[in-house]
Formats: structure tokens, C-alpha cells, sequence
């Protein structure tokens, strides 16, 4: 079974509407996991049925007993975070500032505070309207994007794809450079970086491929919106070259995009032949380079 | 007073309205804008600016000190984020799990961890005339923005006035860092745009920053590019509209290159004008309070 890791460093280049479309042309023999998960968007495409939910829940956050506190405020003064307030006569956690460290509970004399853990967010195993297998999630509003998350839909999805001998796991990644790209990353065959030609677009690549080169894994770009600006195009294609990344494909820019969207197609459904024909092209690039 | 410009979604247009915003208020008001977005920064990118000041950031990490290390264990085990283990007869400490909490360091009970500063990123400080322009940036390979963000705040708390107008450029998304760089704002702008997408993440954007209890409007941008379901749902949800941005491949152009919009395109600036009127009666009714 083999990996593909869908990211961008920068929002907005089409990254998810890539990778459903990729998801489209593959259909059931492989399976989409979606870990993107503070702002998840791929089910407005692929139309999962939310099957199985299981709460998720990690670290873990202070709750004060008022019957128990004395008011030393021993807590507020060793919380690094700000996340104790004295409110009416009482210490009080504010749950989103708290990073669950325990300090407080441990310093707390009359033993009031008790660490209890905390509810991150959801995940899902579902079928999509394609009858094929996705795994995705919800980070509750606030929620630590820790990776962690992040990790468990991997996993499960990992766990499904062995048991039903799919080929390929097609994952949409986390934005960013920080844990939940990391998490993302790890144990990928292959990352396809989407970007577009502005400045931006290039910048945040560079600060991307950075991060996936610290593992090592064979990379491919595609660069939607290409005819958005020819100079810049350039510079990324140039870029790629530098780095010995494979120049999957340009897409030109196309109101496809936002059309499928709002019909909750994907983009290879959407009836636009000469897009269709670059992304099956796309795709049995990458297919070849992993020898799926 | 601090204006956040924050989208649930990512490449909405929270840059390019947080930079265009902050030159066309800085011709008539004191203006700093502030590059929150501190994984991946690119407000600089649309600013001719020239650096005045730049500052490493740190985060505190525990040492470990052999010496008068006992072994008792107490550090690996009161650590919620296991960045601490121990293999054989050392301490082996993973910065990168690390939270900076300090109770290994401060309940050991032989002092055998004192913390020390380990740079995380940089802080630069410019002059984008008319306006000034802070941004940090995090190093790569480190995974906690929060910190970062948080000390990029309190750089510009301590260098600024209250009254000058101080923009965040903030993360996308609706975890901790977009928590950190909003909830200190005075008004919160949510930048989306009328897809889907657009229209599902901004929907929790507005459960986050309600659940922060702020005040909130909302830009559309790139209007004309999808359906009005965005249009709809703020009319339901009673939701002001500060401005509609339209959907032009000349902004899109100006964007590719790095220019800043509204010199060039007119309809662009009368939506910068809309925004900015708002903002004018938002500070004086702070104000009058």
C-alpha cells in the first residue's frame, strides 16, 4: 500500500478540490482520509455518509472543585499560560487559554484542581457516494491542533486500506509548517504540493518542501491557476528543477473549480474535458512514480 | 485599538485585505499591521518596507544537570507532554514536545533542571511608510505557534499607543493560534469568499469568534465567483456585511506580483472605503466609552 500526501503551505490553491478529484478518478480501489482536519472540506465534495463517529479526546484540562479551593491562588501564580482568572471570589480556569500542563493540580494544597482529559474533536469512517472508503474528522472549535488528531485518521485509515488491499491512501494534508503538516507527512511514499503562481503561492512552498525534506520523500508539485501570471510560473517551475521536484502538471486557471463546488462535484466529474484530461494525466504521473 | 482579519478557510484574501487595509488607513491614521500568520508570513511580500529592528524569539526548555541529578523520576513523570524520558542513567529532553510549562523545572527537587532560552523565530520590526509593520516568523521544524504569537503581541502592546489602529493578519483555521492572535482584538473581520467552502469554514470562524465573545463583521471577497449562499446565511444568522470585494482577474494579477490593489483598481478601493468608515465609528465609540 502505498501514500500520497496532498499539501500547499499556502490556502487556497485548490488542494482539496485536487485531491477529490483524484479520489474520483481512483473511486473504490483506494481510500481518501482527510487531514486537514481545523477546517475540513473535502466531505462538501465526496459526500461521505458520516457512518461511525468516536469522539477523540487528548491532553488534558484543569477544573477548579470552588468547595475545595481556599483561594491561595498558588495556581494562578505557576500557570505559564494566563489561563487562571480571579472572577467574584473565585479562581477559574479558562479552558481555552489552559495547555493542560497539570502545574496548578500538583501545587494546589488542598488537592482542588483535578486534571481531566480533554475533548479535541471526532472522527468518522464512512462510505463516500462513490461507495468508496474515507476517514476524516473534526477538531472541536479551539481544539489544540496538535497532530495528534491528525495521526489517529492516518492510522485508521492505514488500518483500512491494509485490511481491504487497497493500493493507494490518497491524503488531503494540513495547511502550515507546524505539528499537524508534520503528522501528516509521516510515513507518506509521495507528497504532491499544489501551488499557484504568486508570490505567496512560491514563498510558502519553499517553507513546505523545507519541512518535507527533513523526511526524505519523493515529491511532485502541480501548479493550478498557471496562466495566472507567467514570471512567477516560472520562478516555481525553476524552483522545482532546483530541488529535482517532478513537474507533475500546469492547470490553467478555470472556473471549474468553484462551479463543481457549488454542485458538490468534484472537479473531474465536473463536464470540462480538458480539465478532466490533466488530472487523469496527473494522475497516472504520480501512479508511475510510486510503480502503482 | 486591534482589528484581527481572520477566515476559517486558508487563501481567502486575508493577506491582501490585511495589507491593502492597513496602507490606504495609514495615509489618514496611525497605522500598524501585524503579521500574526507566523508559519507561513506573507504580508511583507506587498510591502516596500524597511527594517528597523529585529529580535531572535525564544522559548524556555529545561537543561538537564547531570550533576545533582538524583534519578528520582519526578520530572519524566509530572510531564503532561512527555518531553521528558529517561534512558538508563540520563534525562533526555525533547524540545519539541515541550510546552514551556516549567514544573519539571521548578518541583525538582534537586534543581537539576534549570530552563534556558532556545530560539523558536524572529521578530522584525519595519517601516512600511506610512505605516510601521511588525511580522513574526517561526523557524522551521518548530511545531508551537502559540508562544510566538503571543510574544509578537506583547512586542506591539509595549511599542504602540492604544489609539494608533493595529491590524492582525491571523492564522486561517479555528485552533489555538487563530484562538491567541483574536482573542485580545477589539473587532474581528472574517474574510471569506461565496463557495462552499468558503461558506463552511466561515461558519466556524463565527462559532469561534462567538464563542470568544467578540464582535465580528464579515468581508466577502472574490464576490461574484460562486452562488449567495454566504450572503444568505449572514442575513440569517443577522451578520453585518462590511464589504463585497469582486471576483477581477486584475486583483488576482496585482496579488500574483506582490502590488497592493486599490492604486490600481477602483472598485477594490471603495470596498477598502466601506471598511475603513466602519473602523472610524468603531473607534469612536470606543471612544465615547
Amino acid at each position: 500500500m502505498k501514500e500520497i500526501v496532498v499539501i500547499s503551505g499556502k490556502g487556497g490553491t485548490g488542494k482539496t478540490s485536487i485531491t477529490a478529484a483524484l479520489a474520483s478518478l481512483a473511486q473504490q480501489s483506494y481510500i481518501v482520509v482527510d487531514c486537514d482536519v481545523d477546517a475540513a472540506d473535502m466531505h462538501l465534495l465526496l459526500q461521505p455518509d458520516f457512518a461511525h463517529k468516536e469522539d477523540f479526546y487528548s491532553g488534558q484540562v484543569a477544573k477548579i472543585d470552588e468547595m475545595l479551593c481556599r483561594n491561595c491562588g498558588r495556581c494562578a501564580d505557576v500557570c505559564r499560560f494566563d489561563a487562571i482568572d480571579f472572577k467574584e471570589g473565585h479562581y477559574v480556569i479558562d479552558e481555552l487559554s489552559c495547555e493542560g500542563c497539570g502545574y496548578c493540580a500538583r501545587v494546589c494544597r488542598p488537592s482542588a484542581i483535578e486534571m481531566r482529559e480533554r475533548l479535541v474533536g471526532a472522527w468518522y469512517t464512512s462510505k463516500t457516494k462513490y461507495g468508496s472508503d474515507m476517514v476524516h474528522a473534526k477538531l472541536s472549535i479551539g481544539a489544540e491542533n496538535s497532530g495528534k488528531l491528525v495521526a489517529k485518521v492516518k492510522k485508521e485509515g492505514k488500518a483500512i486500506a491494509l485490511a481491504q488491499h487497497k493500493s493507494l491512501m490518497i491524503v488531503d494534508g494540513s495547511p502550515g509548517i507546524g505539528c499537524p503538516v508534520v503528522s501528516s507527512l509521516s510515513g507518506a511514499n509521495f507528497v504532491l504540493l499544489v501551488t499557484e503562481p504568486t508570490l505567496s503561492g512560491l514563498h510558502d512552498l519553499k517553507r513546505v518542501y523545507e519541512v518535507v525534506k527533513r523526511f526524505r520523500i519523493k515529491a511532485g508539485c502541480i501548479i493550478n491557476k498557471s496562466d495566472l501570471n507567467a514570471t512567477v510560473c516560472a520562478q516555481i517551475e525553476e524552483f522545482l528543477e532546483e530541488e529535482a521536484i517532478l513537474h507533475v502538471k500546469n492547470i490553467p486557471y478555470t472556473k471549474a473549480f468553484s462551479h463543481a463546488m457549488i454542485q458538490g462535484q468534484t472537479v473531474s466529474e465536473y463536464t470540462d474535458p480538458e480539465l478532466k484530461r490533466l488530472l487523469e494525466e496527473s494522475f497516472v504521473t504520480i501512479k508511475q512514480t510510486l510503480g502503482v | 485599538m486591534k482589528i484581527a482579519i481572520a477566515s476559517g478557510k486558508g487563501g481567502t484574501g486575508k493577506t491582501t485585505l490585511s495589507t491593502n487595509l492597513a496602507m490606504f488607513l495609514g495615509e489618514s491614521e496611525s497605522v500598524v499591521l501585524v503579521d500574526l500568520d507566523v508559519e507561513e508570513p506573507n504580508s511583507h511580500l506587498f510591502l516596500k518596507s524597511e527594517l528597523l529592528r529585529k529580535e531572535d524569539k525564544m522559548k524556555m526548555i529545561p537543561r538537564w544537570e547531570s550533576a545533582s541529578c538524583t534519578l528520582c523520576n519526578e520530572c519524566v513523570e509530572l510531564c503532561n507532554f512527555h518531553a521528558l524520558i529517561c534512558l538508563g542513567n540520563e534525562i533526555l529532553i525533547f524540545p519539541n514536545l515541550c510546552h514551556s510549562c516549567y514544573a519539571c523545572s521548578e518541583l525538582c527537587p534537586t534543581y537539576s533542571l534549570p530552563m534556558e532560552a532556545q530560539k523558536m523565530g524572529e521578530l522584525s520590526h519595519f517601516l512600511a511608510h506610512p505605516i510601521e509593520f511588525v511580522e513574526g516568523r517561526l523557524n522551521i521544524g518548530e511545531e508551537q505557534a502559540v508562544s510566538l504569537i503571543a510574544q509578537t503581541k506583547k512586542y506591539v502592546e509595549k511599542h504602540f499607543y492604544d489609539e494608533t489602529i493595529t491590524l492582525y493578519d491571523s492564522p486561517p483555521g479555528t485552533s489555538c493560534p487563530v484562538i491567541e492572535s483574536i482573542k485580545d482584538a477589539d473587532f474581528v473581520i472574517l474574510v471569506t469568499e461565496p463557495t462552499p467552502f468558503g461558506l463552511h469554514d466561515l461558519t466556524l470562524a463565527v462559532e469561534t469568534t462567538r464563542a470568544l465573545g467578540k464582535k465580528f463583521g464579515v468581508v466577502i471577497n472574490r464576490y461574484g465567483m460562486g452562488d449567495d449562499a454566504v450572503e444568505a446565511y449572514c442575513q440569517n444568522e443577522d451578520i453585518a456585511i462590511l464589504a463585497k470585494i469582486p471576483h477581477l482577474l486584475e486583483i488576482a494579477q496585482c496579488y500574483s506580483v506582490g502590488k497592493l490593489i486599490y492604486p490600481e483598481v477602483d472598485s477594490f478601493k471603495q470596498a477598502l472605503e466601506e471598511i475603513a468608515t466602519f473602523i472610524k465609528t468603531l473607534s469612536q465609540k470606543e471612544v465615547m466609552q
